[in-house]
């Protein structure tokens, strides 16, 4: 592998790339948003929630893992992929129990400004209104697992951040959920500052007693759609 | 079409945590061996559930949850929530821009649903008379008949909910008040807006009052006597009785005007309440302690407001006051229509609060919030516009909700309301047949308690009935359904 940058294509928008980086990746740096849940900057991309899915090179693939090569030629922002993105969300919407009227999250949740992206108002799926609970016994901390999308970033926080492993999965399918080391979260090693806390996208892992104190509508998928901080690096990123 | 330039897409996600029962108003009128009414129950099933719903959540997500719960008067339950988390979070005053914050929201409530109710659902009977018919007994047809009726319930309702968006953040469902205080404060342009149109709101608030005084002298009997009983009455009141819509004492006077209740603090009123459970009704019977479910019971609301304070603090309204009470001849005014001019002054009263506030600076404070030290239990009340509302709560050692307790305007009013149909009933019902008249007189006796049931705020104006009456033994012998 050589260490020589390179050139791919988004929607027909030649990209600068550098070996290692995935698409996510070279897109990010270069100013063009694929939307993504699961990913996150700081953590290893693991490829769970395909809202990145993009065509590269004819096939559908997850572009958060995807790593990038030259001359690939990828779609991203499409009418195809956008309504196939649209209904991955709508899922989640109606796979967990989600009433973003009254969330803490709502507004700086990254599964709602995906549903504002994509102009959902309600999902056209059945609701499953699944029965889950909320585990506050942590003193800071609480996990209202009916938000839960199962995207694991706290999973990948908490071991590579925080050095601790306070999460993880069991079940398989519409079973999986959400696992605590030792139970409950008092039994966890899980403190407030903890970067498996910050990484949740949604209002699943929330800080206590500090809720609603900024205003619904000033934040931060309030003041401008989410990606809008990636598509403003395009044209500053040129050194 | 999906766009991902973010610019177009609607930012709205909408699910409901509970499908709202839309429905008929259900009476039951039952005869006795000799064919005379000898009861009537007007049955309500719509609350239901949202106390279980609040088990297990935060006590700060109270405020916001329990008003998506109980959709009718949403501001009201929002303050009343958080004005019991302000006790769970250890406060017991709130910093004084959270306070008037929160009374300028409440006033804009109330103001807007008074005016709601005025214009939109009673004013097409009291305009176009009882047994008009139904189609012709619309806000429409007022809007038509009478432009400049029209143009108040247009406005004064706006306003209203446009106080309630720049003090809550939203117009219908605010979200500003938070355990402590609010997290807002009131922003200059707004104060400026609200400024430049609350003397015009205000005096067509009293062109209003005047011509519904114009209408009580005109219908003097029949404002009198219909569906008219004596009863106790019951509402919160400030420091010296002066009227108080957003906190104080509870005073409860009898149907002479003796305090049977002052001065009780929102932590007693289990002392002094007792809530009934009857099998037929999901709504609870709530009683004096002491007094017992037949003559314990008293009615909320506008009228309840007027009775039983000493004084009103604004002046258009105190005036008003004692127009009023010069009908009682010193003791509290019985007529169940007065239901509406009581509500007429409380509308007057609130757009002076309005206005008043909007010229304190407080209002630009920026101490927000207040903490202390975490209680288990929470109990406030607040006078929506119908009524008394009380909220109690207990909160664990996690900050989840264990337990809610909920008593709302419409169900202090269950009792009366049973009475009012009742009553109707004795002196409307001939032999066994449900008439047109009897349908319309029961849907205007309902309605002068403004009972927040889905079947009673149609914002067109029309009740959904179902009137069943019954024979000694309990078998249906009619049935009549207006849609
Ligand atoms: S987590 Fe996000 S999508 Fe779910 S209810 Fe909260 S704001 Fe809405
Ligand atoms: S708790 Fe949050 S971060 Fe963890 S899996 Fe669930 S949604 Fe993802
Ligand atoms: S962001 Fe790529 S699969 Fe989730």
């Amino acid at each position: 592998m050589s260490s020589e940058r390179f050139t791919f294509t988004v929607d027909g928008v030649p990209v600068e790339a550098e070996p290692g980086q995935t698409v996510v990746e070279a897109c990010d740096a270069a100013g063009i948003y694929i939307p993504r849940l699961c990913h996150h900057p700081d953590l290893p991309p693991v490829g769970h929630c395909r809202v990145c899915t993009c065509v590269i090179d004819g096939r559908q693939t997850a572009a958060c893992i995807m790593p990038a090569a030259k001359g690939m030629v990828v779609e991203n922002n499409t009418p195809a992929l956008n309504a196939e993105r649209r209904t991955l969300i709508e899922m989640l919407f109606a796979e967990g129990n989600h009433f973003c009227q009254f969330c803490e999250a709502s507004g700086d949740c990254e599964l709602q400004a995906l549903g504002y992206l994509f102009g959902m108002v309600a999902p056209s799926f059945p609701h499953l209104w699944p029965e889950r609970p909320v585990d506050a016994s942590h003193p800071d901390v609480y996990i209202d697992h009916n938000r839960c999308i199962l995207c694991s970033r706290c999973v990948r926080a908490s071991r590579t951040l925080d050095g601790k492993s306070v999460f993880g999965f069991e079940g398989r399918g519409i079973d999986m959920h959400l696992t605590v080391t030792g139970g409950h979260l008092d039994e966890s090693a899980l403190a407030a500052a903890d970067k498996a806390v910050a990484a949740c996208p949604v209002g699943c892992i929330v800080i206590k007693r500090t809720g609603y104190r900024t205003p619904y509508g000033r934040r931060r998928y309030d003041e401008a759609p989410i990606g809008s901080d990636i598509t403003a690096r395009r044209g500053g990123a040129k050194d | 079409m999906s766009s991902t330039d973010g610019t177009t897409a609607p930012r709205k996600i909408v699910i409901d945590p509970v499908t709202r029962v839309e429905g008929h108003g259900k009476v039951t009128i039952r005869l006795d061996a000799a064919g005379a009414v000898e009861d009537a129950r007007f049955h309500v099933v719509e609350f239901r559930g949202f106390e279980r719903f609040i088990q297990g959540r935060m006590y700060w997500e109270v405020p916001l949850v329990i008003q998506r719960l109980c959709g009718i008067c949403p501001v009201s339950h929002h303050l009343a929530a958080a004005k019991a988390m302000d006790q769970i979070a250890g406060v017991d005053r709130v910093p004084p821009t959270a306070d008037k914050m929160r009374r300028l929201m409440h006033y804009g409530q109330v103001l807007q649903s008074n005016a709601l109710h005025i214009f939109h659902l009673a004013s097409p009977d009291l305009l176009f008379g009882f047994d008009a018919p139904p189609e012709k007994r619309n806000i429409i047809a007022v809007l038509e008949r009478y432009p400049e009726i029209g143009k108040w319930a247009i406005f004064i309702r706006k306003f209203g909910q446009e106080v309630i968006k720049a003090t809550g953040g939203r117009k219908i469902h605010p979200t500003s008040a938070i355990p402590g205080g609010v997290n807002q404060n009131l922003a200059i342009a707004d104060r400026d807006a609200l400024r430049a149109r609350v003397g015009e709101i205000i005096s067509w608030c009293t062109a209003a009052l005047e011509h519904h005084k114009g209408y009580v002298a005109a219908n003097r009997v029949l404002h009198e006597s219909f569906a008219t009983f004596p009863s106790a009455f019951m509402s919160i009141t400030g420091e010296g009785g002066v009227m108080d819509l957003y906190d104080g004492t509870l005073r409860v006077i009898d149907a002479e005007g003796k305090a049977l209740i002052d001065g009780a603090s929102p932590a007693s009123y289990r002392d002094h309440l007792i809530e009934e459970v009857r099998s037929w009704s999901y709504l609870k019977f709530p009683h004096l302690r002491g007094f017992g479910g037949d003559d314990g019971w008293y009615r909320v609301g506008p009228l309840a407001q007027i009775n039983c304070c000493s004084a009103i603090d604004t002046p258009l309204a105190e005036a008003a006051r004692r127009d009023f009470m010069a009908v009682g001849g010193g003791h509290p005014v019985n007529a169940t229509l007065a239901y509406h001019w009581a509500r007429l002054i409380v509308l007057v009263h609130c757009a002076e609060k309005i206005e008043q506030l909007l010229f304190d600076d407080d209002l630009q404070g920026t101490d927000l919030r207040a903490e202390g030290t975490r209680r288990e239990e929470g109990i406030a009340w607040i006078e929506a516009p119908r009524g008394t509302l009380i909220h109690h709560y207990t909160v664990d050692k996690n900050d989840q909700v264990r337990s809610a307790n909920l008593i709302v305007s419409t169900t202090h009013n269950n009792e009366a309301m049973n009475r009012a149909v009742k009553q109707v009933a004795q002196t409307d019902l001939s032999g066994k047949e449900i008439t047109e008249g009897l349908l319309n007189h029961i849907e205007v006796a309902i309605r002068a308690f403004d009972p927040c049931l889905s079947c009673a705020t149609h914002a067109l104006g029309q009740m959904p009935l179902i009137v069943t009456l019954e024979d000694a033994s309990g078998a249906v012998i009619a049935r009549e359904v207006r849609q």
